[in-house]
Order: structure tokens, then C-alpha cells, then sequence
């Protein structure tokens, strides 16, 4: 369906059981809170902000940076109007907390996950996971985006990110933060970077996936110089 | 300065030959500031004005935090080269008058418990000034926080009326301002509920209520061409980027270190 582009205060409908994200409910009718496209769900209407800050929630998967070491937290930035606390508890292992600065240090790259927010927004972080994804990024190159538009590089049920990792040939990972973690040789992050740009751009638009495909092929096609079907062979 | 007309109302024409209920012709431009996290750019009769939105954003210092909200600040200035005679850079007790009453135009309509501890910056700069800058700044503060993705109830729109010549008048421009007989800036939403509403001047009641029943055909006039705006932005950033897509497509990369 085409979305359509509303700004707050719209009328988006009559019956308040439809209020989902991004809308509110006066007058006994649901209207548009935030600028943005208006996405009609099965049970919920909802608007798709066009901008905004990330508001981080418990279970989000997030790219941070490590700011600052006080006594048993490392302060990471995650892109946010509110800073991730990582305690020392929370990494894989059992350190000492003279020992904090030896394994992450200021500066350090890390894929952490939103433990816990509370009311008072204080945003615990953890690196412990069971399937060990979260760690320390040592290699590959981050890029952030609108937060608001980070959907659109995942996709419907991962298509996007799915055709990007198999067409590009590299590893992504996705932070809901709006920061994008690539991994590869550097022409193909190179070539993954400017396809979430065009993403960021195109965000608003539909069909993404397929003008996607498009868009990397004519890529591929001046950058590396071979056609699609030889890339598959090789191994990364 | 120029001098005072003798009639501001000829054949029921203006001294800039518009009609009693005409706005000055508006230019709007959404997101023209990269690095702000909304944006607006507006001129309206001779004022131009640029908006800019931040946040919401860790609110510094610590104790003026809200635990439950966002704090609304606002900053409305005037460019030291924005009016005939230099002005003073910095605030005023005038500009501080105009920041006060402008966020308390904003505080009704912007959802502020969604980001606890945070502040939502507006900086409203009038690069050049020519009647109805608080009118006009707050039009384009508007824009700017639906650009930052702020959520709000509704935007506000903004629109003075005046009285010159015994005779009720839309949207006043300069000679109407300085020697006109009232000025009355209101600020409403689009159903009509008035943020802020001040007069200079005097009107009778009956005036009074005739006047705000103009300004509201003023401001809904004004809040149809917000609205087209923000409309405008995103369909012809499509275009473009379809436009930009075929000129990459066809002209081959000169790639040649592989």
C-alpha cells in the first residue's frame, strides 16, 4: 500500500482502539503525533517518524562506544539522548576492577545489548549473551544513520539486510541505534556503505528491496568490474 | 525611518496593495541546516528568519532536568544586522520577552514525557526584521520541530492582526506596526486553541473579538502552507534521487585500482 505522508495533528481515524506508535488518541478520534508516514496494520494505524532520536529499550542489540571507566561501570555512548551503563558484572567474564581498562578501553567499539532501562532512564547494558554475539568490534568500519530509518536496512523480516550480506559479500550487523557494523574486504564495505546510503536517502520510499538489487548490480558491475554470477564462487 | 502615512487604506488597498485580510506572500524551506537535527528557513514580506531544532538532548546543567519530562527551551533572536539601525548582539530585555512567550507557545503542544531529562532546543535567529519576527519565528519553530521528529499534538501556526485607519487588518507590515492604532499577535493550532495571544494597542471588545476570529483565517491560511511544505520535502527528495540514481547508473566509474 502506498504510505502516505501525515504531520502531527492529522486525522488518521475515527476509532481510538486503531492507536499505535507515533499517534495519540483526542476527541474520541486518533491522530498523528509526529511527521512522518502513516502505516495502516492489521489491528493498529501508526506513523513511521521521518527523524527522531534513539530512545533505547530493553532487548534492543545496539553499536556503542566507550566514553568513560568510573568504578565499576564503563559509560558508553549509544547514539542517545541517554548514555548505556555497562557494569563489570555484565561482561563475559570475571575481571578485576583494576583490570576494567584492560579489556575495554575509551575509544573501544562495542555490540551490546539493552538490559534493562528503567523510569528514570538509566540504561544497563550487557555483553553477556548465550549465543556470544555481543564483543568487543576489533576490525570493520561502523556507520550510523537516522535511527528512524534503520528498519529499512533490516527489511521485511531481514530481506534487506539479507540480500546485502549475500550480494555484497560481507558481514553487517544492524544496531538499533541507527549505527551499522560492516566487515569484509575494504572495497566491499566501501560498496556496503554506499548502499545504506542510499537507503538513508530513499528511506520514505517503497519497494526499497527491489530498486536494491537494481542498484547493486550496476554497481557491481563498474566497481569490481565482473558480473554478479562470478562473485559467488569466491570465499570471504 | 519612514514617515507616517496619512491613510493606510486607500480604496481598500494597503500601502503594499494588498487587501485588509491578504498575508504578505511566504517562502518556507524544511531542513536546510545539516547540522541541526531539525531545520526551517521562512521569509514572510520582508522577514527571514532561520530556525533550528535540537534534541531531545541531555540537558545540561544536571539540576534543571525534569525526571518526568523534557524541558522546552527557546531562544528567539535578532541578527545584530537584521534592522535599519545596528542593534545590539545579544539578549535584550525585548528578545528574552519574545523567548519566554514562545516556548510557552510550544509547551501545550509538544509531548515532553516522552524523554525524560532531556531538553528540546529551538534557536530562532531573524536574519532580517520587518514586522511580525515573533509571528514569523514561530511559524518556522514550528516546522523545525516536526522536521526533528519531535512528537507534537498538532502544529502551531502564528499570525498578527492590527488595527490602522479605525479598520482591522491581517498580518501587519512595518509602517502598519510602527504607527498603527493595535498589533495583536495570536499563535493557535489548526482546531483553533490559542497558545499565545498578546496585544499592543487598543481595540475595543467588540473589535477584540472580530480581530481573533481574522487572525484565525490568518493562521489557518498559514498553517495549510506548513503543512504543504512538509509534504513538499519528502516527494521531491524522492524525485531528485531518482533524477541522481539514472546520471550514476550511466556514467562508469573510473575504478581502475582493481
Amino acid at each position: 500500500m502506498e504510505k502516505r505522508i501525515v504531520i502531527p495533528g492529522d486525522l488518521l481515524s475515527d476509532d481510538i482502539k486503531v492507536s499505535g506508535s507515533g499517534t495519540y488518541v483526542a476527541d474520541g478520534s486518533v491522530r498523528a503525533a509526529v511527521y512522518g508516514l502513516m502505516n495502516v496494520g492489521e489491528r493498529y494505524i501508526s506513523v513511521i517518524p521521518l527523524a527522531g532520536k534513539y530512545i533505547p529499550q530493553t532487548s534492543d542489540r545496539v553499536i556503542g562506544v566507550v566514553t568513560e571507566i568510573t568504578y565499576s561501570n564503563w559509560i558508553v555512548d549509544i547514539n542517545s539522548p541517554y548514555d548505556g551503563l555497562l557494569h563489570i558484572s555484565q561482561y563475559p567474564r570475571r575481571i578485576e576492577i583494576e583490570q576494567m581498562d584492560r579489556y575495554l578501553k575509551v575509544g573501544d567499539c562495542i555490540l551490546t545489548m539493552v538490559k534493562d532501562v528503567d523510569a528514570s532512564m538509566k540504561v544497563e547494558l550487557t555483553l553477556r549473551d548465550k549465543d556470544r554475539e555481543l564483543r568487543r568490534l576489533s576490525d570493520g568500519r561502523i556507520v550510523a544513520i537516522s535511527p528512524t530509518k534503520m528498519p529499512r536496512v533490516i527489511g521485511r523480516s531481514g530481506s534487506m539486510i539479507r540480500l546485502l550480506k549475500s550480494e555484497i559479500g560481507c558481514n553487517m550487523f544492524v544496531g538499533q541505534n541507527g549505527r551499522i557494523w560492516i566487515n569484509g574486504s575494504e572495497d566491499r564495505i566501501d560498496l556496503a556503505i554506499q548502499a545504506v546510503r542510499y537507503i538513508e536517502a530513499n528511506a520514505h520510499t517503497p519497494g526499497l528491496t527491489d530498486r536494491m538489487q537494481a542498484f547493486l548490480k550496476a554497481k557491481k558491475k563498474t566497481r569490481f568490474g565482473k558480473t554478479h554470477e562470478d562473485e559467488d564462487g569466491e570465499e570471504w | 525611518m519612514n514617515e507616517k502615512p496619512e491613510h493606510f487604506i486607500v480604496d481598500g488597498k494597503r500601502l503594499d496593495g494588498r487587501r485588509v485580510d491578504e498575508l504578505r506572500s511566504i517562502k518556507i524551506e524544511i531542513g536546510t541546516l545539516d547540522r541541526a537535527d531539525g531545520s526551517c528557513y521562512l521569509e514572510w514580506g520582508n522577514n527571514k528568519i532561520l530556525a533550528a531544532v535540537y534534541g531531545p538532548r541531555e540537558l545540561h546543567p544536571r539540576h534543571r532536568q525534569k525526571m518526568t519530562r523534557s524541558v522546552v527551551q527557546f531562544r528567539y533572536n535578532m541578527a545584530s544586522f537584521s534592522v535599519d539601525e545596528r542593534i545590539r548582539p545579544g539578549p535584550s530585555r525585548r528578545s528574552i520577552e519574545i523567548s519566554k512567550v514562545s516556548r510557552e507557545a510550544f509547551e501545550p503542544v509538544v509531548f515532553t514525557k516522552f524523554f525524560p531529562k532531556t531538553s528540546i532546543d529551538v534557536f530562532v535567529e531573524v536574519l532580517q526584521a520587518g514586522a511580525g519576527t515573533r509571528t514569523a519565528g514561530i511559524n518556522a519553530a514550528s516546522l523545525a520541530l516536526a522536521d526533528a521528529g519531535i512528537p507534537m499534538r498538532g502544529l502551531v501556526s502564528a499570525c498578527a492582526v492590527g488595527k490602522v485607519d479605525g479598520e482591522l487588518v491581517l498580518d501587519l507590515m512595518k509602517e502598519e506596526d510602527n504607527y498603527g492604532e493595535a498589533d495583536m499577535p495570536v499563535v493557535m493550532t489548526a482546531g483553533g486553541q490559542i497558545t499565545l495571544l498578546q496585544m499592543d494597542g487598543h481595540l475595543t471588545t467588540e473589535e477584540f473579538y472580530r480581530a481573533l476570529e481574522l487572525a484565525k483565517t490568518g493562521c489557518d491560511k498559514v498553517y495549510e502552507l506548513q503543512r504543504q511544505a512538509l509534504i513538499k520535502k519528502y516527494s521531491e527528495e524522492y524525485t531528485a534521487e531518482i533524477e541522481d540514481e539514472y546520471i550514476e547508473d550511466a556514467a562508469p566509474e573510473g575504478d581502475a585500482d582493481e
